[in-house]
């Protein structure tokens, strides 16, 4: 392949493929978060007990579900590649927007390189040889993934969707198998699950936990970065989002049931693999093998989703030349950001090669998180700019300003929970993000075109 | 308002903007790794008894142990690695003004940037 550095003009550019339905949003977003049933949520019992991690998967459920009733408005309005990034571009300003485009990178290169040491990890427990390593599993992953996004939309999202499918059906089937409406024979909830281990570090426990809460459904807005590809944005971002939604909360309702009634809450605070492990302790082989099988899937489907993500919003950058327009290019064959996926690539691989695996969940929950604190106040700006009536959107989402109000209260108890023993890394990051925003502000930001970022066919905001 | 014209940027300028994004990445995510101030901060409160007893886990808490191929010496120091919330006052005043602060610069420069673009596609019509 030839690497050139011509700029590329706007209007000449080849554009993305409006190939996706509702079915593929849901596999998007579903995809990149059914990961965190099969392992990360359950760290939240290490930082609280068993009972927290079940308070915060309810709790951190309220701050999604704000989240994709808000996303679900401004996507179905602002219908662009990089989601969240165009959001602050058209309604807070570009040094938002640039930020917003980091978080996303941030936030999915470092899930897709959880996903990928889980899998690798995975792999080496079952084969239980001695001398093998995870690390020929984590580059095959990784690359054979970035290879498939390379090729096309419609393919990786058809692919994400039989994998999804499988894995969230293999969590109904063990469900059903340990006859969870029946305490004693499989399931000893309360013989685990006591009075005096339930919250063993009392309520600050509960409030710590809601780091790794954040894991049973982070990523579920990622289905705004299919905006450019659905054929019905106003349709089926809403609908694929909420149905992502919803089937996320049963899910991890079901896994928080069988996994606190089969093993001890100091246990399942340590493993990665928590469904696996229920799959084992049934002592049944077709489940054990099943969970085994379904724990690849699911982050094979997430690093999937996840690259496809991460890469749109690494393209929106170039486009916009917030970063050098040679990321913007889109291929002429495929219709994918191919170099923005190849971008990204070695850097997902070195990281999955440095970090382990709780400290690549942090560093994308906080990005996340950050992420999240931008929403909540980007929806109050989007409604003060453009009030219901002034512009046509394709969904409005009941009850503004509470899901908001819920999501910034939700956002600040979750950076608490960080400072609760991730103090250290929370800062570092911040820094980060302050220092690169420094450069983008009185440097970057010169290569800039002013009016040309703003695309949408609205009036001129109130207030300006 | 006149359109604002970018100055065009030379290859060079743009493989060095790519290579301090390359950096600024690896020191953000890298460095913290480096310096151990990632990963969690608990640690283990030893007992010099190690049974299921004195580890707080009763029958059927020990046979799921066992099930899992564990023994009281072995889950020991899964069972008392702790983590310890001592709030600290000072790192936590740090961490809010670092919040604060990165978010109140954000939407403030941010703001200042908005107008511009605001007023330039809009006294172009």
């Amino acid at each position: 392949m030839t690497i050139t550095l011509e700029p590329v003009i706007h209007g000449d550019r080849v554009s993305l493929l409006r190939v996706l339905g509702p079915a593929h949003v849901w596999a998007l977003g579903v995809g990149i978060v059914l990961v965190g049933e099969f392992t990360g949520w359950n760290f939240a019992a290490d930082k609280g007990g068993a009972l927290a991690a079940l308070i915060v998967c309810w709790l951190v459920g309220l701050l999604y579900t704000s989240v994709a009733m808000i996303d679900s408005e401004v996507t179905s309005t602002v219908a662009a590649a990089g989601g969240q990034y165009a959001q602050a571009k058209h309604i807070v300003g570009p040094l938002m927007a640039f930020n917003v485009a980091l978080f996303l990178v941030f936030a999915y290169t470092m899930l897709e390189v959880s996903d990928a040491i889980l899998l690798g990890d995975t792999i080496v427990a079952k084969a239980g040889v001695e001398g093998l390593t995870h690390n020929s599993f984590i580059a095959a992953t990784i690359v054979v993934l970035a290879w498939l996004n390379y090729r096309g939309v419609l393919m990786t999202l058809n692919v994400n969707f039989v994998i999804t499918a499988i894995a969230y059906i293999s969590i109904v089937i063990l469900f059903f198998s340990v006859s969870p409406w029946t305490q004693g024979a499989v399931l000893k909830l309360n013989e685990l699950v006591t009075p005096d281990n339930a919250l063993p570090y009392g309520w600050i426990g509960v409030i710590a936990a809601f780091q790794f809460g954040i894991w049973y459904y982070l990523g579920i807005e990622g289905t705004t970065q299919a905006a450019e590809e659905v054929r019905s944005p106003a349709r089926s971002l809403p609908y694929g989002t909420m149905a992502g939604m919803i089937t996320l909360l049963i899910a991890a309702a079901m896994t928080w049931y069988v996994c606190a009634s089969m093993m001890p809450w100091e246990y399942l605070g340590i493993t990665y693999y928590p469904l696996w492990d229920a799959g084992k302790l049934t002592g049944s082989p077709l489940l054990e093998n099943l969970l085994f099988i379904a724990t690849l899937l699911a982050a094979l489907a997430s690093a999937n989703g996840c690259i496809n993500d991460a890469a749109r919003a690494w393209f929106s950058l170039g486009r916009d030349r917030y970063l050098p327009t040679w990321f913007s290019a889109v291929h002429p064959k495929y219709r994918t950001p191919y170099r923005s996926i190849l971008f990204l690539l070695p850097i997902a691989l070195a990281f999955a090669f440095i970090a382990d695996l709780n400290q690549a969940i942090t560093f994308s929950i906080l990005s996340g998180v950050l992420q999240y604190t931008f929403m909540s106040i980007n929806i109050v700006m989007f409604r003060k700019k453009w009030p219901l009536g002034s512009i046509r959107r394709g969904y409005t989402h009941p009850f503004h300003p509470l899901p908001a109000i819920v999501l910034f209260c939700l956002c600040v108890v979750t950076f608490f929970a960080i400072f609760l023993g991730f103090g250290s890394q929370l800062i570092a990051m911040v820094a980060f993000y302050f220092l690169i925003s420094l450069w983008f502000h009185f440097y970057r930001y010169k290569f800039v075109r002013r009016g040309d970022q703003f695309t949408m066919p609205w009036p001129k905001p109130q207030g300006y | 308002m006149s359109r604002y014209k970018p100055p065009e940027q030379s290859k060079a300028g743009q493989i060095f903007d790519i290579v301090v994004v390359v950096v600024a990445i690896f020191v953000a995510l890298w460095l913290p790794l480096k310096l151990g101030l990632a990963g969690a901060a608990k640690s283990i409160d030893a007992l010099d008894t190690k049974t299921w007893e004195a580890l707080g886990q009763n029958a059927t808490m020990a046979s799921i142990w066992e099930k899992l191929g564990y023994t009281p010496e072995t889950a020991h120091d899964i069972i008392r690695n702790r983590f310890h919330y001592v709030i600290d006052w000072p790192t936590l005043i740090i961490m809010a003004a670092v919040l604060i602060g990165y978010f109140v610069f954000l939407f403030r420069a941010s703001d200042r940037e908005y107008r511009e673009v605001i007023n330039e596609k809009f006294d172009d019509k």
